[in-house]
């Protein structure tokens, strides 16, 4: 076996194993108020951050491209109550006509 | 998310498992609106496999590495920065460092969902397995218990199918494809993020926690490994629900008590 399929099923299982983990965590703990309060804004923090990085970060580097014009249009279309799947087809349709228009 | 019923919009209802449970219709439109907002991100998300198999097989893997990491490791930072790092030369034991700790933030997610979600048997090890960003994010998104589980199974699942054919798909046809940015994937991955945070920008202090974290990930994306610039936003979370706050009544009902004890 060479060591990339070692690196490989090492990953995995440990991937897997995060995963399980978090879970084993005992109930009680999360019903302290701050540790409830953490848990609460944790998911947040992680959503802010993901919009973020998924709409202006290619790689290392921060970049202003068709992204940017998409993720104005979704928000634009959450503040009116549009669908979920609506403002991520329009976001998607946005950067696509961008794009052929030779733009980011 | 916005096709629920408006009773579902009040602070207390929002206040994940410990919120009051709301009459049959209302959690079985909730039941609906999750689990169809878990099958859009599952599709939408998906897809983008595709650019996954095919940057494995030019980073030097092999179809059924890249089908091992899709299929066991299941979440897609840690696969793209494990392929990442094998592209860019680096060893098999830097790949899987890397991996492992973008994985981190799947941890943070089972501790959330652990008090929704079935222990145990067959159905825990698939709720271990299929935790990731966008099971996670319907889920804590989706108001009552019920809908939690089913917004959660629905994107782990959906998600789950669409990544695995879609990376086969990518890493047998390579990049002969194209770039899936083209289709504007990589922006609908981000809407669905914002989609997915929106509904919880309930107070003040949610909007400013993530305001602050969506900064922090974007100066530390020039100076830290793929990855961890989302983590390091989540020490925001921590740093905030951790300041101390003066008391006040129904201290468990969190959500309620930024409203409250903030917006006065």
């Amino acid at each position: 076996m060479s060591w990339l399929w070692a690196g490989v099923i090492a990953a995995a299982v440990l991937s897997f194993a995060q995963k399980w983990i978090g879970y084993q965590v005992p109930p009680g703990v999360l019903e302290k108020p701050r540790i409830a309060r953490v848990t609460s804004l944790l998911p947040v923090a992680l959503l802010g951050a993901l919009v973020a990085t998924q709409a202006a970060a290619d790689g290392p580097q921060l970049m202003a491209d068709a992204r940017l014009p998409a993720l104005a249009v979704a928000a634009l279309l959450l503040a009116l109550r549009a669908p979920f799947l609506v403002v991520v087809i329009a976001a998607a349709v946005v950067a696509a006509l961008c794009r052929a228009l030779g733009w980011g | 998310m916005n096709t629920h019923d408006p009773s579902d919009r009040s602070p207390a209802a929002r206040s994940a498992h410990e919120a009051p449970s709301p009459d049959a219709a209302s959690v079985s439109l909730a039941v609906s609106a999750a689990r169809r907002k878990g099958l859009s991100v599952g599709v939408a998300t998906g897809l983008y496999g595709i650019s996954f198999g095919a940057l494995a097989t030019a980073s030097g893997l092999d179809v059924w590495q890249a089908m091992v990491l899709s299929a066991i490791m299941f979440t897609g930072g840690s696969q793209f920065a494990f392929v990442g790092v094998i592209g860019g030369g680096g060893s098999a034991l830097g790949a899987a460092l890397a991996a492992v700790l973008l994985g981190i933030r799947n941890t943070l997610y089972g501790l959330v969902l652990a008090p929704t979600l079935p222990r145990g048997g067959a159905k825990g090890a698939a709720r271990s397995l299929l935790t990731i960003d966008e099971s996670a994010a319907v889920a804590a998104t989706a108001g009552p218990p019920a809908a939690k589980r089913a917004g959660f199974w629905a994107a782990g699942i959906a998600v789950y199918v669409f990544w695995n054919l879609f990376s086969l798909v990518g890493a047998l046809i390579g990049q002969s494809v194209g770039d899936p940015g083209a289709w504007g994937l990589d922006a609908a991955a981000a809407a669905a993020f914002l989609g997915l945070l929106w509904p919880r920008l309930v107070s003040k202090d949610v909007v400013a926690v993530a305001v602050a974290a969506a900064f922090i990930a974007l100066i530390a994306t020039p100076v830290l490994p793929a990855g961890l610039p989302v983590l390091a936003a989540a020490l925001v979370a921590v740093v905030v629900g951790l300041l101390p706050r003066r008391p006040v009544a129904g201290g468990n009902r969190v959500d309620a008590t930024d409203e409250d004890g903030e917006q006065a």
